[in-house]
């Protein structure tokens, strides 16, 4: 058995009235990626805070490689890697500069962050504009050199909140690709999301946080399996309001959700399913089936309503 | 070890802050060599300028030319001006605009090493700039007497107790704009604070609003060791510079603390 790295029990973070976290505990063994995912508001940042010993807790214990945050923060805080949800690099120094400048606050020696800038540039792909101000790069570029300085001090944690919110496509699966290594190479990753295909990408365990409170956990699979059924077949039908079809179908699924514009019928077998509906004289516009996501799974334990 | 013992205070990791400071303004040393000329500018504009207008003054027995008066409130002044612009400008940046703090958060330093760091870098910028506006006034035959050089040493103290309310001051701005607001205040200070001449001229009751201006205070202080006039007064003016200074970082230290690590 391996010691937890990061382990947190009932922990609470309070702003004046309002409990941000409220009462949570989990524990993230070494190596091991681990997610937080959950709406906007859930309380994924705070905790994010309390565990890169930056803010302190108001109540419960936590615990990073087994020491304290409240008492051990600068020496927790040399051990990790923090890629914060905005990026906060800076803007009037060049690309290499932020690396090296940044490496100094953990106390290495000039001359070995030369060499790490060198690589780190090289394995975000930054290496071309090493020399170039922080302020001309693309959004993707800054989210890359943010990872890239996240990683000067060798963490044995690494922490990302958001990590890829407002990238195209290309940028994150390439940031992707880079994480995927890092987790090779023994480094805990700790990421926070609401990209449900982010959190299957990467996360080996996660938990869903709602109102500052964790509402489930487990692998991907595990949610899915508990949460959700294995496939959810989506109906469209030629109509302006799909309520009519809710009495018509729920017989044929475990569960069922009309939505405005179609209705998700919750199964194990989606084409048997499909077959059943056709042999009743349904006949949908349009009919898809999918495997169940963990945005099902999200979406059913935090509610569709928007949350902002 | 001094970090356990003495939180509050900050510890070595803050020369990092002033490292950082350092490396910034390297990239931007056109703006750091300015901060030289401004002596000189200031003396040959409005010393030279009104020196031939404004006639010979007495101060506490003394007859100077009026450039050798007016020299040590140019002097406080320069110290106000580059203290607050720094501290209010650029801190306002790193605190809500670049975020750079927030990134430094997340390394061994804490808001107190911030803080204390950003006084090690007001202080040093503070000794340069007074070292060279002294040495300027000593060219230009605008030193009152050899105890010119204790001004130093009083110029950085203006400096940090103007750092120390500007540090404060910009945790309350909330953006730009806010900024017309320091200038408000910042410009009657500059003008009705005794730096041009004898606070005699003004009515009493004026006269003791003004004593209130830690420039006043300042520019008092430094024209009385420029000329060698020794006061117990002065003693009182750099008690109150010191007061104000300690009691502007505690309040930037608590500001700091509370919009960084909430």
């Amino acid at each position: 058995m391996t010691e937890p790295i990061l382990q947190a029990r009932d922990l609470v973070k309070r702003f004046g009235e309002f409990n941000a976290v409220d009462g949570v505990s989990f524990s993230v063994d070494p190596g091991e990626s681990f997610g937080f995912l959950g709406p906007n508001g859930a309380g994924k940042t705070s905790t994010m805070r309390m565990i890169s010993a930056v803010s302190q807790p108001t109540a419960g214990s936590l615990s990073v490689f087994g020491l304290d945050p409240r008492t051990h923060g600068p020496e927790i805080r040399g051990r990790i890697g923090v890629v914060p949800q905005e990026d906060t690099l800076e803007l009037e120094l060049s690309v290499r500069l932020n690396l090296e400048m940044f490496g100094r606050y953990f106390d290495i020696p000039r001359a070995i962050l030369r060499e790490r800038a060198i690589d780190l540039l090289a394995f975000t792909q930054l290496s071309e504009r090493a020399d170039d101000r922080v302020e001309d790069l693309s959004g993707g570029m800054k989210r890359r050199l943010t990872i890239a300085r996240a990683l000067i001090n060798q963490p044995e944690i690494l922490i990302l909140d958001e990590p890829t919110t407002g990238l195209d496509p290309q940028a994150r699966h390439l940031l992707w690709d880079r994480l995927y290594r890092l987790k090779r190479e023994g480094v805990t990753l700790i990421i926070t999301t609401h990209y449900m295909d982010e959190a299957e990408q990467l996360c080996d365990r996660l938990v869903v946080m709602d109102h500052g409170t964790i509402v489930a956990s487990g692998t991907p699979r595990e949610l899915i399996t508990h949460h959700s059924t294995r496939e959810v077949v989506e109906l469209r039908f030629n109509t302006d309001s799909h309520d009519g079809y809710h009495d018509r179908l729920a017989p044929f699924a475990q569960r069922l959700e009309v939505l405005p514009d179609r209705v998700l019928l919750y199964v194990d077998e989606g084409d048997e399913t499909l077959r059943r509906i056709h042999e009743h004289q349904i006949t949908p516009m349009s009919a898809l089936v999918r495997r169940s996501s963990l945005e099902d799974v999200f979406l059913r334990l935090t509610g569709r309503t928007l949350v902002d | 070890m001094l970090t356990r013992t003495l939180p509050r205070f900050g510890s070595r990791r803050s020369l990092r802050v002033f490292e950082r400071n350092l490396t910034v303004y390297r990239s931007q040393w056109l703006m750091l060599i300015s901060g030289f000329f401004e002596p000189l500018f200031y003396l040959l504009s409005i010393g030279l300028g009104l020196n031939h207008l404004v006639g010979p003054l007495r101060v506490g027995g003394h007859v100077v030319s009026y450039a050798t008066f007016v020299a040590p409130g140019m002097l406080a002044t320069s110290a106000m001006n580059g203290a607050m612009i720094d501290t209010i400008f650029n801190t306002f940046f790193r605190l809500k605009i670049s975020h750079s703090y927030d990134a430094i958060l997340s390394t061994p330093l804490d808001v107190t090493d911030v803080a204390l760091g950003e006084v090690w870098w007001a202080l040093a910028r503070a000794g340069a700039y007074g070292a060279s506006f002294i040495v300027c006034m000593v060219l230009l035959g605008d030193a009152g007497s050899a105890w010119v050089a204790l001004c130093w040493p009083a110029a950085i103290l203006t400096s940090l107790t103007f750092s120390a309310i500007g540090l404060a001051a910009c945790t309350y701005v909330r953006s730009w704009q806010d900024f017309d607001l320091v200038t408000l205040v910042q410009l009657p200070i500059f003008l009705f604070s005794a730096t041009f001449f004898p606070i005699s001229l003004y009515p009493h009751w004026l006269g003791a609003i003004v004593a209130i201006s830690p420039l006043y205070q300042s520019a008092a202080l430094l024209r009385g060791l420029s000329l060698g006039v020794f006061q117990w007064v002065m003693l009182g003016r750099i008690a109150y510079l010191v007061v104000l200074a300690l009691v502007g970082l505690r309040v930037a230290a608590n500001r700091f603390r509370r919009i960084l690590v909430p």
